[in-house]
């Protein structure tokens, strides 16, 4: 094909009426996003311009069923074990993962033959304190073989890199959780891209023993998924669902004033890197969470596939503020949503 | 060796219960073979994990003041569900009509509310519930034309302009054929015969290039075989049909002529599609150079009409008539084509009429070298008339150097 003269093809083009106006949805399906959020404007709650080049416009079609997996719920959710004192003192925090082959919804109505953790994506997100004895019963349900690879620090024959786990069969990771910051999780079986990018990873939060400053967390597990498996990922999230969090009814709703506290972890395959982005306020930027003193300012923060921070902010006027991956391709393929900051 | 004769010349003339029963037979046990596959075949074996195998097809990409429109059909074995759209590898907002859920060659109409840069290409794709993508590039975004009076003006002057003026103008030749000796018409017969295999392999080469964008199931190169085949037979039908019933030689070479015209026809009918498609996908520059090179190309279909007209003499009644008819037959269906190119490009449609008149085309030059080989001086192998041949091939080649762009 040949690039014309435009000047002549608008001329052309010139009297073309609108085809049919509003397409009407004759589908029965969920009602699209750009719906409820129109409706949520005409509440008054905020006005941002409509039209084609609005927010409203993008994004997906539909909802993902909320019974499978929520990730309103995931995002705020820890688990921290069944929990015991040994007979030295220490705490002890017993944990129960199940590798499964599970399909999961990755965007309304798109489905991703996955490999999980307890049967969602990401898997649970392990908490524990610096000092305590971790110990993580592992089974293999699922149909390839799999370990779980912890990082932080731990003896060799804990690494998850060795003691192939085949279907069927299981094994007990024991370590003591250190460092305290932010860590994660996947597995470590070859082929490791496979392995990973099917879904089997998750955060792991370790607490320094004195707590950090009281605060709203939430954890955010940055990935992406290639559906036709051919190395580029089709859509990208925080923890998978993509645009879930920019959907009205999804907002992740804040208090103005109290201080909010995001452990941010990478876990996209295939891109190099991924990246948050703060609108209309500075986050406090805590490089793997293993330092509450050193702390950059800034409202992007890069990172690199298993990176991961602790980022720490408040908002003070209420309003809805936009957060994404600064790569507009991730934002636009699902990797983006806001904060609803409301009166204290 | 007798007696089997017999038997089977007795058996030959019974249409008792028997003959009914081996006549079906065959198509009873087909389909206790094919029921008793589909319920206990080895085809069991091969049912894995796997997801099911999607096919769509997008047929057409425009471009309204409210966004894109995309035409897709489901040509595969599945059903398929498109469950999200990406524009130039961002997750866009959509609507389908009548439904985003296709079954086997089901077709949708989806609307995306996707701010398009006029000039520029965009790459639609859409996401099925398997994750499965079926993409296409537009490639260059323009507001695509609604079917209002002033387009199908347009588009009707530009049909008349590529098809009818040419060929009626070529038809002016045929006073100047008239007055040819035998072996220089017979030249310029030779020289139809080269213009009408250029066209002929054209045509086919556009219809295989159409059935590439045809959806699996709807088969596009079976489908240039079937319209190249079937056009051929129906014009050799009808041509033998009218000879046993007129036994005139002027009757037959009359139904030569609106053979001919109509093969043309069909021909500048996906010359027309091309114009209008290409006016409708913003390539303004291309449509115009086709519009050019389609008009210098038809001036000599003209002449291909008008010379095996001026071979049977004057022995038709109301020649004007024939040829004023001939000529809008050939002519005329450019201005269908710049329509449906403008307004309603489908690939199935275009693949069909081009392998149509690529089927006539060569059934017409069949009869042509049948009616001047007669006499050995009349052999399109007679030096002079091979030299005709190539130069038709030659001219509608030189014509066609016009349509590159």
């Amino acid at each position: 094909m040949m690039r014309g003269s435009l000047g002549a093809a608008a001329g052309l083009a010139g009297t073309a009426a609108l085809v049919g106006g509003e397409s009407q949805d004759g589908s029965g399906r969920p009602a699209p996003a750009g719906e409820a959020d129109r409706a949520y404007r005409e509440q008054g709650e905020y006005e941002p311009g409509g039209g084609p080049h609005s927010h409203d416009s993008s994004g997906t079609v539909g909802d993902v069923d909320t019974s499978q997996f929520d990730p309103m719920k995931f995002l705020e959710e820890f688990d921290y074990g069944q929990v015991s004192t040994l007979p030295d003192g220490r705490t002890l925090r017993e944990y129960a993962v199940v590798a499964l082959d599970k399909e999961i919804e990755i965007a309304p109505g798109v489905y991703f033959p996955a490999w999980t953790y307890n049967g969602q994506v990401p898997g649970p997100t392990f908490r524990a304190t610096a000092g305590d004895l971790m110990r993580v019963n592992f089974s293999n349900a699922g149909s390839h073989p799999h370990t779980i690879h912890f990082h932080g620090v731990h003896p060799a024959g804990m690494d998850g890199v060795f003691e192939i786990v085949e279907p069927g069969e299981s094994f007990v990771y024991e370590f003591e959780a250190a460092p305290w910051g932010c860590h994660l999780y996947h597995c470590h079986t070859l082929p490791l891209k496979r392995h990973v990018h099917k879904g089997l990873y998750g955060a792991f939060i370790v607490d320094p023993p004195e707590g950090r400053p009281p605060a709203r967390e939430m954890v955010m597990v940055m990935n992406g998924f290639s559906t036709e498996f051919n190395g580029e990922n089709t859509f990208y999230a925080v923890n998978t669902v993509a645009f879930h969090h920019a959907k009205p009814e999804y907002h992740i709703k804040v208090k103005a004033g109290e201080l909010q506290r995001i452990y941010l972890v990478n876990l996209t395959e295939f891109d190099l890197i991924n990246s948050f982005h703060l609108h209309a306020e500075m986050f406090r930027l805590y490089r793997t969470g293993t330092s509450m003193e050193t702390f950059e300012l800034t409202d992007t923060v890069m990172l690199c596939q298993g990176e991961r921070a602790v980022l720490e902010f408040q908002y003070d006027t209420p309003g809805l503020y936009m957060f994404h991956a600064h790569q507009a391709e991730f934002a636009e393929l699902g990797w983006m949503g806001f904060f609803e900051v409301m009166e204290e | 060796m007798a007696g089997e004769i017999e038997a089977l010349e007795r058996t030959a003339g019974g249409r008792g219960p028997l003959f009914w029963i081996f006549g079906l037979l065959p198509l009873v046990l087909l389909a206790g073979l094919l029921a008793l596959f589909a319920k206990v075949g080895p085809a069991g074996i091969f049912e894995a994990a796997f997801p099911p195998i999607e096919e769509l097809t997008i047929e057409r990409i425009y471009f309204t003041e409210d966004g894109i429109g995309v035409e897709v059909v489901n040509g595969g074995p599945e059903e398929v569900t498109i469950a999200q759209v990406t524009v130039d590898e961002a997750l866009w907002q959509f609507t389908a009509e009548p439904d985003a859920v296709l079954g086997r060659l089901d077709r949708a109409t989806l609307s995306i509310p996707y701010p398009w840069s006029e000039g520029e290409p965009h790459a639609v794709a859409l996401i099925s519930a398997n994750g499965v993508i079926f993409e296409k590039v537009a490639e260059v975004a323009a507001l695509s034309p609604v079917p209002d009076g002033r387009y199908f003006a347009t588009f009707t002057l530009l049909g008349v302009y590529v098809g009818v003026i040419p060929v009626l103008m070529g038809l002016l030749w045929y006073p100047f054929l008239r007055r040819l000796t035998d072996r220089w018409l017979n030249f310029f017969l030779s020289f139809t015969v080269g213009l009408l295999l250029f066209l002929g392999v054209d045509a086919v080469d556009e219809s295989l290039d159409f059935a590439g964008e045809v959806a699996p199931a709807l088969q596009g190169v079976a489908l240039v075989a079937a319209g190249m085949v079937l056009a051929f037979l129906a014009v050799s039908a009808v041509d033998r049909s009218r000879k046993v019933v007129a036994g005139a030689a002027g009757a037959s070479t009359l139904v030569l002529v609106y053979s001919i015209a109509v093969g043309i026809g069909l021909h500048n009918l996906g010359e027309g599609l091309a114009i209008g498609a290409a006016y409708t996908s913003g390539s303004i520059a291309l449509g115009t150079m086709l519009v050019v090179g389609f008009a210098a190309h038809n001036t000599t279909e003209g002449l291909a009409i008008a010379a095996p007209l001026a071979r049977m003499g004057g022995r038709v009644s109301g020649l004007v008539k024939h040829l004023l008819a001939a000529g809008l037959i050939a002519g005329a269906p450019a201005i269908l084509g710049t329509w449906l190119g403008g307004f309603a490009f489908s690939p199935v449609w275009s693949t069909l009429f081009l392998a149509i008149g690529a089927g006539a085309i060569f059934q017409v030059v069949w009869q042509i070298t049948r009616m001047m080989g007669r006499k050995p001086e009349g052999s399109v192998f007679a030096m002079l008339n091979a030299v005709g041949v190539a130069l038709g091939i030659l001219v509608m080649y030189g014509t066609g150097l016009l349509l590159v762009s």
